[in-house]
């Protein structure tokens, strides 16, 4: 339960921050849920991780399927070198879960302090 | 311990956005760009984007809506004509804002600050290239002009502000994409950012010359060789405006022109120094344009029918966006120039407008020489004259700054020097005369074009256009048809500019500027239309001499179709202007014919047989426009390649009529022989060497599927940035080519097709390779690029006021003053 609402909050969080802030405080909304809800480092990890990889290949792929994947197919060429909005869309979630994760561990740890 | 994973966890995290977050050491800051609330996911435009808005913006004076259509071109109705330029320039950086100052950072010479210096330094030597060539300098200039004329002001003012009230609101999200892969951010737009547009269209279009390169021909070859390989007078020749008792020329030169003292010894006397210098820098020479004007007397209809098409380097996004602008004084509709206001190429409710290249050669050089190695004074006139110096800071990404000195003479900089060199052997010091130097605000020529109502007002409009040179076409409802070979043009004697000038006194400099009333020109004339394809605006009988390379065969070929035309309508415009009838190859046709058949391999006899059924037509699908390119490239290297290996320096290729003219004058042309053979070569054997070589590479496109004109020429439209593959359209199936209508190279052609038939409700049609966005991530981008490889047209809508419930609007922004 702790874990599916620390990436709920998290989710959510990070989303409103990057209204108003640069990318990197998705770090901040990781770090802060984590250490607000009580959970195993290791279970911090992976609720920022999957929260913020859930958030960011769900709305990267929910932007792409609206455009038809026009700007995703010719990105992943440049980037990846290789045709593939569908893997942009994953190696976009990895990027934002793995900030996520690590702040989100960095959190738990600052909370048992 | 715990504190020892704490830090360890903070540090990764921070460690992790850090590299994420930078270019030093991932290729890209993968955090930042596909964070999907800020990096590239923002770009990615939705299918079904509306692109209706309410915008209140300071500095508009009163209303102003925007009806988009399904293209998404704007029709602009503004109350108060500043407010038209206002919405022009927002609507210019909405859509095309990144376009349109990476184009004038390329004017500045500020791409290293961008890019970094590039491989080899090819970057830098670019951004030098136009710093010492004083594009800036100029382009301040023109400021100052632009600031004289209230109109002038009022107009580059609120384009500037309509700009920055787009850039004022941008979010990190909405910047364009490049911005965000290179890493940088717009700049406020200014006047002077207009201007160097500008001048980077003057550059373009006027900024092109091979003077060096015939200096090194006239040193190096003797007076005879020189004459044939580069006369100038084409025999296939028909000039955009002859000489006829309708519109003589004028007798004599309005001044003296005679040659300076000595010039014979020292101007054309023909020594053995060179330069080395291999200018990669160059503006395209295939810059160039057709446009033509038929009056009523030609057409179906009974009203004139005006055509334009510019052909310039093809790229995304598109240098034109299409538009129309419609205030209480006037409604114009065409092809605008991001990074500028008005309508540059259109038509309004009375009158139509087009241009094309003069070509003319307005950039000569000067040798200059120094008191001393400070370069603070030069000999003029027996005097030592002090130099002005101008300090140019080239900022370059990730490198410390380059401070690049330039010393100003009465001509102009000193382009070449021994920091910059012509000449790896010795120091030349090389000032640049360039009429683009001078100050004028050309942009009042469009201007006045948009509100002109008849003839007179064209002409009154066109005289602000000083530089680039342009053959200004003109067509009005009421049935006037005109073309003016318009610009600035030096008084010049023949070959004067040709080749580097002695600088040390005013005896070459320029005499003075031909009087606009005799540039050359037509209006109304018997023969029924106007027309011009970057040919010689004038024949030999003009008193002034014009410049040395021009094309012949596009004007040539554009005539021959309107001589015979007697009831043209735009199906029939549509028609030449995708025409890809070969001049060339039909005057070529005779000379190759003549290759004896005995002794040719299999494979050179399957090409000849390709050549001998060809049509001369450069249709996309066939093969004989490939088979006749490559032949006809080796055989010209056969003929002059030996010579000109033995110079060993950068010259000149002949024009693209020598050749032909040349072996039809004489078949014992002297340089068919190869000097580096012990044998006599003919005509004969050249032809069967040169067949043989086109087939060895034609065998090789043949096995990559490859022998289909389309597929052998492989027409592309890249990107801007040219590394940026993904962002551009390549292999489009297309025909024409070098002198062809459909004038459609490798990355060059008509990049704006636009047919006007001046009826009552004027009837319109255009299209150019692009799209109305330059956003990559939209459907918008490249949406046309299909409809134009096919050579079709869209439909122009010069909207009237009232039409607001017509169902082509799909999208209303309206702008009111906050």
């Amino acid at each position: 339960m702790k874990l599916l609402i620390s990436i709920l909050l998290t989710a959510l969080l990070s989303f409103a921050l990057c209204i108003f802030l640069p990318w990197w405080s998705i770090a901040i909304a990781a770090f802060v849920v984590a250490a607000a809800i009580h959970q195993m480092p290791w279970k911090a990890f992976v609720s920022g991780f999957l929260a913020l990889f859930l958030l960011w290949s769900g709305v990267s792929w929910w932007i792409s399927a609206a455009n038809n994947d026009i700007l995703a197919s010719k990105v992943s060429m440049i980037i990846l070198k290789q045709q593939g909005s569908f893997l942009l869309v994953l190696v976009t979630g990895l990027i934002g879960g793995l900030v996520g994760g690590f702040a989100a561990l960095t959190g738990s740890l600052a909370r048992k302090l | 311990m715990r504190f020892l994973f704490l830090i360890s966890a903070a540090l990764a995290t921070l460690v992790l956005i850090f590299l994420l977050n930078t270019r030093e050491f991932l290729p890209a800051p993968l955090g930042k760009l596909l964070s999907p609330q800020h990096g590239i996911w923002q770009n990615a435009e939705p299918i079904d984007q509306a692109f209706n808005e309410d915008l209140n913006l300071p500095g508009l004076k009163g209303k102003v809506d925007v009806y988009f259509d399904e293209r998404l071109v704007p029709h602009v109705f503004a109350e108060q004509e500043e407010d038209a330029y206002y919405v022009q320039g927002y609507l210019h950086a909405k859509f095309r804002l990144w376009q349109m100052e990476f184009q004038t950072h390329a004017a500045a010479g500020r791409l290293s600050e961008l890019l970094g210096e590039g491989p080899g330094g090819r970057i830098l030597d670019y951004d030098r290239n136009m710093r010492r060539l004083g594009m800036g300098w100029a382009a301040e200039k023109s400021v100052q002009e632009v600031e004289k004329s209230p109109e002038s002001l009022v107009q580059y003012v609120a384009y500037a502000d309509g700009v920055n009230a787009y850039i004022d609101q941008l979010t990190e999200g909405q910047l364009p994409i490049e911005y965000k892969l290179v890493g940088y951010y717009p700049e406020k737009w200014t006047t002077l950012k207009t201007a160097l547009f500008l001048k980077y269209m003057s550059y373009d279009l006027a900024g092109g010359e091979d003077d060096l390169e015939f200096t090194n021909a006239r040193n190096n070859f003797s007076k005879t060789d020189f004459d044939q390989l580069y006369y100038i007078l084409s025999d296939s020749l028909k000039p955009v405006a002859p000489n006829s008792s309708e519109a003589p020329y004028p007798a004599v030169a309005a001044m003296d022109l005679s040659k300076p003292a000595l010039a014979d010894s020292i101007y054309f006397g023909f020594r053995n120094d060179s330069l080395t210098r291999d200018n990669t820098h160059r503006p395209n020479p295939e810059n160039g344009s057709n446009n033509w004007a038929v009056a009523g007397s030609k057409t179906k209809s009974g009203r004139p029918i005006l055509c334009n098409d510019p052909h310039l380097g093809l790229n995304l996004p598109s240098l034109w966006y299409e538009m129309q602008i419609t205030t209480p004084n006037f409604s114009a509709y065409g092809a605008t120039f991001p990074g500028s206001p008005n309508v540059i190429i259109g038509f309004n409710e009375n009158i139509s407008f087009g241009f094309t290249n003069a070509g003319r050669d307005v950039k000569d050089y000067y040798e200059i020489e120094f008191q001393d190695d400070t370069k603070t004074a030069y000999r003029y006139n027996g005097q030592w004259v002090p130099a002005d110096k101008r300090v140019e800071v080239i900022k370059i990404k990730g490198e410390p700054d380059l401070l690049d000195t330039v010393t100003y003479t009465v001509f102009g900089p000193v382009m070449y020097d021994e920091t910059y060199r012509a000449s790896e052997k010795e120091i030349r010091n090389l000032a640049v005369r360039w009429k683009a130097h001078d100050p004028s605000n050309d942009g009042l020529a469009f201007y006045g074009l948009n509100h002109a109502k008849n003839y007179n007002d064209y002409l009154a409009a066109i005289k602000n256009l000083t530089c680039p040179g342009q053959n200004c076409i003109f067509a009005s409802k009421s049935g006037d048809i005109a073309i003016w070979q318009q610009g600035e043009f030096p008084a010049k004697w023949q070959r004067q500019g040709d080749f580097i000038m002695p600088g040390k006194d005013s005896s070459y400099a320029w005499k003075g500027m031909i009087p606009q009333i005799e540039n050359p020109h037509m209006v109304n004339p018997a023969r029924g239309y106007v027309s011009s394809a970057n040919q010689l605006s004038a024949d030999s009988s003009y008193p002034y001499y014009t410049g040395n390379v021009f094309p012949v065969y596009r004007g040539y070929i554009v005539n021959h179709y309107l001589d015979s035309v007697t009831q043209a309508d735009p199906v029939f415009m549509q028609k030449m202007q995708t025409d890809n009838y070969n001049v060339k190859a039909a005057f070529a046709r005779d000379i190759l014919l003549r290759v004896r058949t005995t002794g040719l391999d299999e494979s050179s006899i399957k090409y000849l047989g390709i050549f001998q059924q060809w049509d001369n037509r450069n249709e996309k699908d066939a093969e004989g426009p490939t088979v006749f390119n490559l032949w006809w490239a080796a055989l010209e290297k056969a003929t002059w390649q030996d010579e000109f290996d033995r110079v060993g320096v950068p010259l000149p290729w002949p024009g693209e009529y020598v050749l032909v003219e040349s072996l039809h004058k004489d078949s014992s042309y002297p340089f068919i022989d190869n000097i580096t053979t012990p044998n006599k070569e003919t005509l004969e054997d050249l032809l069967t060497t040169s067949l043989k070589v086109a087939a060895d590479s034609l065998d090789k496109l043949a096995a990559n599927g490859k022998l289909a004109w389309a597929k052998a020429k492989d027409t592309h439209i890249s990107h801007l940035l040219k590394v940026i593959e993904p962002f551009s359209r390549l292999h489009l199936p297309v025909g024409g080519g070098k002198g062809v209508i459909n004038a459609t190279t490798g990355d060059h052609g008509p990049s704006w097709r636009m047919i006007v038939h001046m009826t009552d409700n004027i009837e319109a049609y255009g299209i150019y390779p692009g799209g109305q966005s330059g956003n990559p991530g939209s459907r918008f981008y490249d949406d046309s690029v299909d409809d134009w490889a096919e050579g079709k047209y869209h439909t122009l809508w010069l909207m009237k006021k009232e039409e607001i419930s017509d169902p082509r609007i799909k999208w209303t922004m309206h702008f009111r003053k906050a």
